[in-house]
């Protein structure tokens, strides 16, 4: 299964390193990581391979949340499948 | 990769407009349950409900977690009660009480069909079942009740509007020290769909399968904050506009409809596209149509602007989904309505003008709060009114009033949660007794010979 994993926040220095840290300790493979500023805000969109987390995937998107949050960054970890049924036909 | 916009746009619709599934509901039949005992049916429909639902809840958090999509409601809808009771008589509440206990047990919000369907005239049991829904209701936290008066086949049943204007009256007597919560959770219908997820008016039709998956949406933020970005297009525009959300907006129903069907192992049922709003901010019906360019919801020009909102949800729901059923369309319960309450309050709002825009959405009168003074004639009247426009447009239609025991105009009642609070509204004082005491039955319409 791959996900998507978006981080949203205030622009600093190791956020790419933070997360992608977080993903190489439960075995999640980056595939391919986008970034961009709007407005300020810093927007990070990587798409994984999470078939051989190493953790269940729900308790790896819960400890991303927790992480993010206490940087003050909106990080999340979507099954792919939910953009691609919104904006594909 | 995916569009990076579009993926941005996803994540805004959740964490900023309030998207969200409203509900998963699995509909359990219960004609397996019948027995000539009603204490044995009890313990047949314990059995069941939990067996079958016992991974409900469960699974429906799995989805949230592992989607990142927020699934408000986990309900359970089973077959109409009445039809149940009428092999073993005795005490319905008895079927009441074991619905709680078993919508305790799995742990769901809401379970809904405490009903009977009486259109055409009362089978065995229905009379019974009707008389104690107030007893019922006010026994129980999670059971939800809806009786069907009327339908374009067969015409409106005045002996059953009659009694259920007492019915909606007592209910809401028997509940007055809980803001007469009692009457939220029971709805009186004109053609009511078999395959509704949606609460109170949610039962298991008799033509639907064993169980069965359905799923309600929601996000009338979603649809909000669309039009809000494009403001000065043309109305062609904003039909547009919504089209394209409401298709956004079912795919999301119609992935976690099917992921819950193949977990669960249960037949998908249907998706229902209703635009279904909460009390919270950003999640108004009534803020959509004050988007398109009204100063209120209820001033002119509010029938037509529903109008359109409600074809244009299902348009473009319709091709987002494989099945769609249920009510599908927008919603206007005025308590659970953040815009719809703030109209109520300032007057802009009333009752007769949420009557004309009942025969342009998807339901009815909803969650409307009127006089604790009310004479359960005049609550009949309004039942048959609403039922009329119903029958003669061959859709459905509903009344949920709630009587405001004890309290005038302008008080408030709060029920808190997704019911929302709203103030007492007006209605027409003049006696509709002589007309309601008539019983009998009006004939179904013209529009009904199709054959």
């Amino acid at each position: 299964m791959r996900a998507v994993i978006t981080v949203v926040g205030r622009d600093k220095v190791g956020i790419l390193a933070k997360v992608s840290s977080i993903c190489a300790e439960n075995n999640v493979n980056v595939i391919e990581v986008s970034q961009s500023i709007l407005q300020d805000m810093f927007c990070m969109i990587m798409l994984t391979d999470v078939s051989e987390c190493s953790v269940p995937f729900t308790e790896f998107a819960e400890n991303l949340a927790k992480q993010g949050e206490e940087q003050n960054l909106s990080i999340r970890a979507m099954h792919e499948d939910v953009f691609n049924s919104m904006h594909r036909i | 990769m995916i569009n990076t916009r579009d993926i941005l746009e996803t994540i805004s619709m959740i964490q900023e407009e309030n998207l969200d599934i409203r509900t998963i509901t699995m509909g359990i039949s219960l004609l397996d349950c019948c027995h000539s005992d009603i204490d044995t049916a009890c313990t047949r429909v314990y059995d069941k409900i939990t067996r079958k639902a016992e991974k409900l809840v469960k699974t429906g958090e799995d989805i949230e977690k592992e989607f990142g999509i927020p699934i408000i409601h986990k309900r359970i809808s089973v077959t109409p009660i009445s039809m149940i009771y009428a092999s073993c008589g005795g005490d319905p509440v008895k079927f009441a009480r074991t619905l709680e206990k078993a919508s305790q047990a799995v742990g769901v919000n809401f379970l809904g069909g405490y009903s009977a369907l009486v259109q055409k005239g009362f089978a065995a049991g229905d009379i019974e079942l009707i008389r104690s829904i107030p007893e019922a209701l006010s026994v129980t936290d999670h059971i939800c009740s809806s009786v069907n008066i009327g339908s374009t086949k067969a015409g409106i049943n005045m002996d059953a509007v009659k009694l259920m204007g007492e019915i909606v009256k007592e209910t809401a007597e028997v509940t007055a020290d809980r803001d007469c919560i009692g009457a939220a959770k029971l709805v009186v219908f004109c053609n009511a769909p078999d395959d509704n997820p949606f609460m109170a008016g949610a039962f298991h039709g008799a033509g639907e399968p064993d169980c069965v998956i359905n799923v309600g949406v929601s996000g009338p933020g979603v649809v909000r904050a669309a039009l809000a970005k494009n403001s000065d297009c043309d109305i062609t525009g904003v039909a547009d506009i919504i089209k394209k959300t409401a298709f956004k907006i079912t795919r999301m129903g119609q992935l976690v409809a099917s992921e819950a069907s193949k977990r669960l192992d249960v037949p998908f049922g249907i998706v229902d596209l209703s635009l279904a709003p909460t009390p919270a901010v950003g999640d108004s019906v009534a803020h959509i149509l004050e988007e398109m360019g009204l100063e209120q919801c209820g001033t002119h020009g509010t029938t037509a602007a529903l109008a359109l909102l409600n074809d244009a949800v299902k348009k473009g729901g319709v091709m987002a989904s494989s099945h769609v059923g249920g009510l599908s369309g927008a919603f206007i319960p005025v308590t659970e309505d953040a815009g719809m309450i703030n109209a109520a309050r300032s007057g802009s709002l009333i009752i007769e003008k949420l009557e004309a825009m009942t025969a342009v959405c998807s339901v009815g009168l909803d969650m409307i709060v009127v006089p604790g003074d009310i004479s359960p004639a005049t609550i009949s009247a309004i039942i048959a009114d609403e039922a009329a426009i119903g029958m003669v447009n061959s859709k459905t239609t509903a009344v949920r009033l709630i009587p405001a025991i004890g309290k005038k105009v302008g008080e408030e009642l709060n029920f808190g949660g997704l019911l929302g609070s709203g103030p007492v509204m007006a209605i027409n004082e003049k006696s509709s007794e002589k007309f309601i005491a008539r019983g009998g039955r009006i004939p179904a319409p013209i529009q009904s010979l199709k054959n």
